[in-house]
């Protein structure tokens, strides 16, 4: 019976990981940059905003940007998928649709988690968005405790997983990007530390604080903190080796090999090659999520339910 | 339209945000034209916010053997960059002076045989240990952090109210304060510039660790805190997070061959440095009160062994000492050849021959407060204190005359701080916070501001229901910058990737049915 998925929630619910997470790691990465151009006296505030749509994939334009149209851009858009609104709003269709596959506590924290963003984000005007953003971080961490909690260690589970993973990489390695290749615009070290939620965490390890190998290595390589490429590669990996074909698989294989890559660099190597290896770092995050589209998701174009949700109204 | 301002009146004392009514001064004009269209039930919504919003993050503090929320003002108290300048010198100045006079007291006693400070003054200081006598520092520092207690007088000018060289506490609510005033003021604060405070931690965690006895390869730092049912724990907890350091309790530690262990899963691991945030009397019970448990037996033999460093070190409580206080400018003077910056509260010695009777005589006039009392106990107000009082005080003064220091008292500047639904002036003062890492002492910009809630109230402890306001340095013009000028384009980063939903519109109408 349950050893079969079909490929439509499979999907879903891949990217209904990818999408919650994307909406928490965005919340987090605004509200370290939003603290920061607020401590910070001598801040530009165009060049960081212009930094920030640069980590997330989106294009600014040539007018001056400011945190506002940031925020409506990249939180409250309800149309994009790189903002945490539209991505919220995503993951909540995918999971409606894979409503037999999540668990009803699970698509209940969705559901509700997207009607309160309307007041939190009327009550982000008044008192700004720092409600709103705490919102989407708690909301998160719930949704995917209770992925952890009420959903049986099988192929769905896998999928929801193997979708965070993926994003959680492609986040991570978007934030190093910009500090990496432009360190005019980029944020400073301990805002690209409290950004990926570390800055507590490299503190216990580090008993002490940035420098750029430093951080760059343990955002990378740590091998314990869930955020480090280096461990959600890993995550990844499991999920796909459980899932797949033990040879040869199109998905597991860059994975695989950037994740091994990694167990085995030192940081003067990681360092020199850096540049580099972000960009194969996110190169193979897209084949693999390619590549898991084409062997489980075998078809294109839009899905199913997305007709139904039309034919409701 | 109702004015939160409406009804403010000018204390009898310097105002922080007026200079007469009506006259705001320059420095908090953005605030007030930030401040004043804001309706009260708006206000009262914020600080509510606030308040919940440490509640939930476990920012209180004992009161009345209640967990309250950390009480913090929303409006905040501004100090110019001028300001700032000068009482960043004063306070490192003054933690230089306090250093070399532990340094001589545990030393070679040059000031008692120059007759600069009288000799009895440290024979008969309750916090002078022998157990401190004739250690050398690693880098001659005893003094790792201090906080010194400032006041602005009626003319405006800030004057040193006390020294604190021993635990001082409260750093955690200027970093705290600030974090809250962000997130809930974000757009007052976007048109300011307001030095940061984040840089606290780093710069705590350099000095200790630079304080480790030498050989120490990678110095293993912990804090060390009496518990969690210490009113300032919140405070350790926070400190050794955000250094990334054990907060350990005395029974963590275990002394061997004259060395610091701690208990951990692996077995025991040497530590070099102890943030120690108890006082000398609980942290030996070997040394001090056998009956205490919530120190470590053996670490001040360690400490003298030179294997261990007790940040700040046993017997800095001669250093603030309130009969010391009244020495400070001359210490200043005799150790740095340098006039004080910044200077005393006028003070009177009833200890010295000749100062007692004219302290008796005067006593409804003056602030009268036992050496040694912590957190505002015991101090009297002369001309608020009514007539029993006095007597009592007088007498007490007569009979230890040692204990006891007078001063003339000072109308504490005053904030407008919201009382109910409307602002009125309180009475503050500002405790800054020095970091001494052997060669450069550092004053985190700002400090914690101390705001008497009750109206007239001078004591501004929190322990006697006093609030605080969040600091804010303004820096000096864009001059100084922490990212350096943009250059270039910016890189390429890969576009996104997309689910099976890039219509979103569609669906979204379908999902507001």
């Amino acid at each position: 019976m349950n050893d079969v998925i079909l490929s439509r929630i499979a999907e879903a619910l891949t990217w209904t990981g990818r999408y919650v997470e994307r909406a928490d790691a965005t919340s987090r990465i605004l509200d370290a940059y939003l603290h920061r151009l607020l401590e910070d006296p001598w801040r530009d505030e165009d060049a960081a905003c212009r930094s920030l749509y640069a980590i997330l994939g989106v294009d600014a334009g040539g007018q001056p940007v400011d945190m506002q149209q940031v925020l409506d851009q990249l939180a409250f858009d309800a149309l994009s998928t790189c903002a945490i609104e539209g991505a919220l709003g995503a993951a909540r269709l995918n999971a409606r649709s894979a409503r037999e596959a999540v668990s009803s506590e699970m698509w209940e924290c969705l559901n509700s988690t997207w009607h309160a963003l309307a007041d939190q984000r009327l009550a982000a005007r008044r008192t700004g968005p720092y409600a709103y953003l705490e919102l989407v971080r708690r909301r998160s961490a719930l949704f995917f405790g209770l992925a952890d909690s009420t959903m049986s260690r099988d192929d769905s589970w896998r999928f929801v997983i193997l979708g965070r993973s993926l994003e959680r990489v492609d986040m991570t390695v978007r934030l190093l990007s910009v500090r990496v290749l432009d360190a005019a615009h980029a944020p400073d070290w301990p805002t690209l530390l409290s950004a990926s939620g570390a800055d507590e965490a490299y503190a216990r390890v580090y008993s002490g604080f940035g420098d750029t190998p430093r951080v760059a290595e343990f955002l990378l390589l740590d091998r314990d903190f869930p955020r480090s490429a280096l461990h959600a590669l890993t995550t990844a990996e499991e999920c796909l080796a459980a899932l797949g074909r033990p040879r040869q698989d199109p998905a597991r294989r860059p994975i695989g090999r950037l994740r091994t890559r990694l167990e085995y660099l030192d940081s003067q190597a990681m360092e020199d090659q850096l540049p580099v290896l972000l960009q194969d770092l996110q190169a193979a995050c897209m084949a693999s999520a390619e590549a898991v589209a084409e062997r489980f998701f075998p078809y294109q174009g839009p899905v199913e339910w997305a007709q139904e949700g039309a034919r409701a109204v | 339209m109702a004015d939160i301002f409406d009804a403010y009146a000018l204390a009898d004392a310097w105002d922080e945000m007026f200079v007469r009514p009506g006259e705001v001064r320059a420095a908090y004009e953005p605030v007030l034209a930030a401040l004043q269209p804001i309706e009260p039930t708006e206000l009262r919504f914020r600080a509510d916010q606030m308040a919940r919003a440490f509640t939930d993050r476990g920012v209180t503090y004992a009161f009345a053997g209640e967990e309250r929320p950390w009480p913090l003002d929303l409006v905040p108290r501004i100090l110019d960059a001028l300001e700032w300048d000068l009482i960043q010198r004063g306070v490192a100045q003054r933690v230089r002076a306090l250093e070399a006079y532990l340094a001589d007291a545990y030393g070679g006693c040059r000031a008692f045989e120059d007759g600069v400070v009288p000799w009895r003054l440290l024979l008969s200081s309750a916090h002078f240990h022998r157990a401190a006598q004739g250690i050398e520092p690693p880098g001659g520092v005893r003094v790792h952090v201090a906080g010194i207690d400032l006041v602005r007088d009626e003319a405006g000018d800030f004057r040193v109210l006390e020294d604190n060289v021993r635990v001082p506490s409260g750093v955690s609510y200027v970093i705290e304060n600030r974090r809250a005033m962000t997130r809930i003021f974000p757009s007052l604060f976007a048109e300011q510039h307001v030095v940061p405070v984040d840089g606290y931690a780093g710069r705590l965690l350099a000095a200790l660790r630079a304080a480790a006895p030498d050989g120490a390869v990678d110095p293993r730092v912990v804090v060390l805190t009496p518990g969690p049912s210490n009113a300032a724990y919140f405070e350790h907890a926070l400190l050794a997070r955000l250094m990334g350091v054990q907060l350990v309790e005395g029974h963590d530690l275990v002394c061997r061959k004259n060395r610091v262990w701690m208990r951990t899963t692996r077995g025991e691991v040497p530590v070099h440095v102890v943030y120690r945030r108890l006082d000398d009397d609980f942290l030996d019970p070997l040394h001090f009160r056998p009956d205490s448990v919530i120190g470590c037996p053996g670490i001040l033999s360690a400490a003298q062994s030179g294997t261990v460093t007790l940040a700040n070190a046993v017997g800095n409580g001669i250093a603030d000492d309130k009969l010391l206080y009244t020495y400070v400018p001359d210490l200043i003077r005799y150790y740095l050849s340098e006039e004080p910056i910044l200077p005393n509260v006028e003070s009177f010695r009833p200890d010295e021959p000749g100062q007692l009777d004219a302290v008796l005589d005067q006593i409804d006039q003056l602030v009268i407060k036992p050496v040694d009392g912590a957190g505002g106990q015991g101090i009297v107000i002369g001309p608020k204190a009514d007539r029993e009082t006095l007597e009592r005080t007088r007498k007490a003064v007569a009979a230890d005359p040692r204990g006891w220091i007078a001063q003339r008292p000072v109308a504490l500047s005053t904030s407008p701080t919201l009382a109910g639904e409307r602002m009125a002036p309180r009475h503050i003062d500002l405790r800054p916070f020095a970091v001494n890492d052997g060669t450069d002492v550092w004053v985190l910009p700002g400090g914690l501001t101390r705001v008497a809630l009750q109206e007239g109230n001078l004591i501004v402890n929190s322990s006697q229901g006093g609030g605080s306001k969040d600091t804010w340095v303004l820096a000096e013009g864009p001059t100084e910058t922490a990212y350096p000028e943009p250059a270039g384009t910016l890189p390429e980063v890969a576009p996104r990737q997309h689910g099976p939903d890039g219509n979103l519109t569609l669906v979204q109408e379908g999902a507001q049915q």
